[in-house]
């Protein structure tokens, strides 16, 4: 039992989680309603991208919007990054399935971002133009370096996409009624459209829209929930703590964290994975200045911890409200499995008090939440191949806009391609390893480097591409020993890493090797470099130099 | 350029040794440093007490409720953090971007 609990855990691990699961998604009859939704919200942001196009001429509107987005608008962007479909329907499953447990879990996705906003929100914005390479580079090696972090971001974003893709295509499968390789493409070429065309602008504000959508959706289908406990928390958890299988037990932490090494390591990954995340870094440059950056992050945080407490209310209202009611199982046996599977219980919930209609809207919100987070993971992709790759290591920065926005759109479309070719790929395969690969990566390697690029002085670039590696290797290699690949997927009785979560050793093993490398490092390179820091620092704190907004 | 890049290092080394950016380098850190280590401090003892101490957080709230201290205590975590992080931006958009600019005007 522990074991299932533990591998229910891994599915947690990111916000992509419940869509990592491979549900084994039964097609359900065409729903008109969602369809009809999902409409009119594709119709909505294709005119939002027809109008960016127009306004998107340089490589920075490309990629940035020009940093014309405002700290409140940012904001909601951030949350409709972070939010995704899996936030919604993952957690309230979660708190269904173990009560307080997924609060814990919650508190976990949340914590990374006060963090952010303390130590990373406005040097990022200070430092960096388009990607953080930019940051990581800054006095270090151009080539080599930025290869290194390109990389990073590629390898975080290719598997997050197939993750999406994935859950994407099972999800609207059950959702919509619709093929799963039919829901692929929809959602590889939608993508392709909003960032090829509109580029950040397009995609800033489909994140926005979702992101409003969302809050909206959530927040509605609590005050409906809680219409039926006459709006009172205390009766809430008594009648769930009456409905529930384990009783008084979902009121208190349970047996899901009961390893503390395992707990430890979760929290690790997720509370630095949040600060290595590309699409996520990416975001920061997009405002005018620190300033708006600083704003921006308190916006997100205040949007995302609202929307996950409201995440709370919906999965102990399901408890009561799904969890008695037998048209929601299989076979209408209340023992039974949920129809759809166990990550349906948010769609059940705005069924039973919304009715068919609520229950369109919140689909048609599920996909568009998709579609926003695949549009910001593209173009962070692109443009650590036509920014990083292209134009700073390969044409030394002699390559002119047009030659940029070019390979750009050609990148975003490659990656779009391999998206849906991985999307069905994937289509029958465990791919839960993927979340803790992407977490791992994020926090084991793109955020040990690019926090000691931003406040470690003694940094070289030996120190960092050796200790990125370290991270690198070591997550992966611990995420193939662990449950999630060496059982899952290799099918072995034992996995030689017991834990599902690499960070706990990866993190702190890049760390040490950066410092211990770089340390030793006696080149004459090295100086400059340790030399550059305090240049750098002025900018970091004062914002001198720092690349200013266009103007629209 | 290379003489451009001599005056905005000079420029620069200007600014370091400015009592000012002193200060403002001083007060940045303590709050930014302090907060993460109060919000890091708060998650780690709450997953402490989760770890070995979980029925801590199973006590009800009073004699015969079901809500129990742990649903608030959790609630309030994210509810703290967030305030935390509004009073670092409130501090930082208003004091430290008011001293920023002090001093950039002052070695113009």
């Amino acid at each position: 039992m522990s074991r299932r609990l533990l591998c229910l855990g891994t599915l947690l691990l990111a916000p992509a989680l419940a869509l990592a699961a491979p549900i084994v998604a039964e097609k359900q009859p065409v729903n008109l309603h969602a369809i009809g939704m999902f409409f009119v919200f594709v119709l909505g942001t294709l005119a939002i991208t027809w109008w960016a196009a127009r306004q998107t001429r340089s490589t920075s509107d490309f990629y940035t919007a020009g940093g014309g987005i405002s700290g409140f608008q940012n904001g909601l962007a951030i949350a409709g990054d972070y939010m995704s479909a899996a936030t919604l329907l993952g957690l309230s499953s979660l708190v269904f399935a173990k009560g307080y447990d997924g609060f814990i879990y919650t508190v976990a996705f949340f914590v990374g971002w006060p963090l952010i906003t303390f130590l990373m929100a406005e040097r990022l914005r200070n430092l960096g133009r388009f990607t953080f390479a930019d940051i990581v580079s800054y006095r270090l090696d151009q080539t080599r370096i930025r290869t290194f972090a390109a990389f990073g971001s590629l390898t975080v974003v290719c598997c997050y996409l197939v993750v999406q893709m994935v859950g994407a295509g099972q999800l609207i499968k059950l959702l919509f009624g619709l093929d799963y390789r039919t829901a692929v493409m929809v959602v590889g070429v939608l993508m392709l459209v909003y960032v090829i065309f509109g580029g950040m602008i397009a995609t800033t504000w489909v994140q926005i829209i979702k992101a409003v959508l969302l809050l909206a959706g959530g927040s509605t289908l609590a005050l409906l929930a809680m219409a039926e406990f006459g709006f009172s928390f205390e009766t809430l958890a008594a009648r769930a703590v009456q409905a529930h299988a384990s009783g008084w037990n979902i009121m208190g932490p349970g047996s899901m964290l009961a390893d503390p090494v395992n707990a430890a390591s979760l929290s690790l990954g997720l509370v630095f994975g949040i600060a290595g995340l590309p699409h996520i870094l990416m975001r920061f440059f997009t405002v005018p200045n620190a300033k708006e950056a600083r704003k921006s992050v308190f916006y997100a945080t205040g949007f995302i911890g609202f929307f996950f407490l409201v995440v709370m209310v919906l999965g102990y209202a399901a408890i009561v409200i799904v969890g008695s009611d037998p048209q929601f199982f299989v076979g209408g046996d209340v023992k039974a499995a949920l129809i759809g599977g166990g990550n349906m219980v948010a769609m059940h919930l705005a069924k039973a008090v919304g009715g068919n209609l609520f229950l369109g809207f919140l689909s048609a919100v599920a996909f568009a939440t998709i579609l926003a987070v695949v549009s910001g993971l593209a173009l962070a992709g692109a443009s650590a191949i036509s920014h990083d790759l292209y134009a700073t290591v390969l044409k030394k920065g002699t390559a002119s806009e047009q030659e940029e926005m070019r390979v750009t759109r050609f990148a975003t479309i490659g990656l779009g391609l391999i998206a849906i070719c991985l999307g069905f790929l994937f289509e029958q395969q465990n791919i839960a390893f993927l979340v803790g690969l992407t977490f791992g990566i994020a926090a084991s390697t793109n955020f040990p480097v690019l926090i000691m690029a931003m406040y470690w002085k003694g940094l070289t670039t030996r120190g960092a591409l050796a200790g990125g590696f370290a991270g690198l290797v070591s997550a992966l290699v611990l995420v193939i020993l662990s449950p999630a690949v060496w059982v899952a997927v290799l099918g072995n009785a034992k996995a030689i890493y017991p834990y599902d979560h690499p960070a706990l050793f990866s993190m702190p093993l890049a760390f040490l090797v950066t410092i211990v490398v770089s340390l030793l490092d006696n080149s004459a390179r090295a100086t400059r470099e340790r030399d550059a820091f305090d240049d750098q620092f002025v900018r970091a704190q004062t914002g001198l130099g720092a690349a200013a907004a266009s103007n629209h | 350029m290379s003489s451009n890049d001599l005056s905005h290092s000079q420029h620069c080394a200007r600014i370091r040794a400015n009592p000012k950016f002193q200060q403002l380098v001083r007060n940045r850190s303590r709050l930014s440093w302090s907060l993460s280590a109060a919000v890091l401090g708060a998650y780690y003892l709450f997953m402490a007490v989760v770890a070995f101490q979980p029925h801590w957080l199973h006590a009800p709230l009073a004699e015969g409720r079901q809500l129990t201290l742990g649903i608030p205590v959790a609630a309030g975590l994210i509810v703290l953090s967030w305030l935390l992080t509004g009073w670092y931006v409130r501090s930082a958009n208003t004091r430290f971007d008011a001293m920023s600019a002090d001093l950039l005007e002052e070695l113009k």
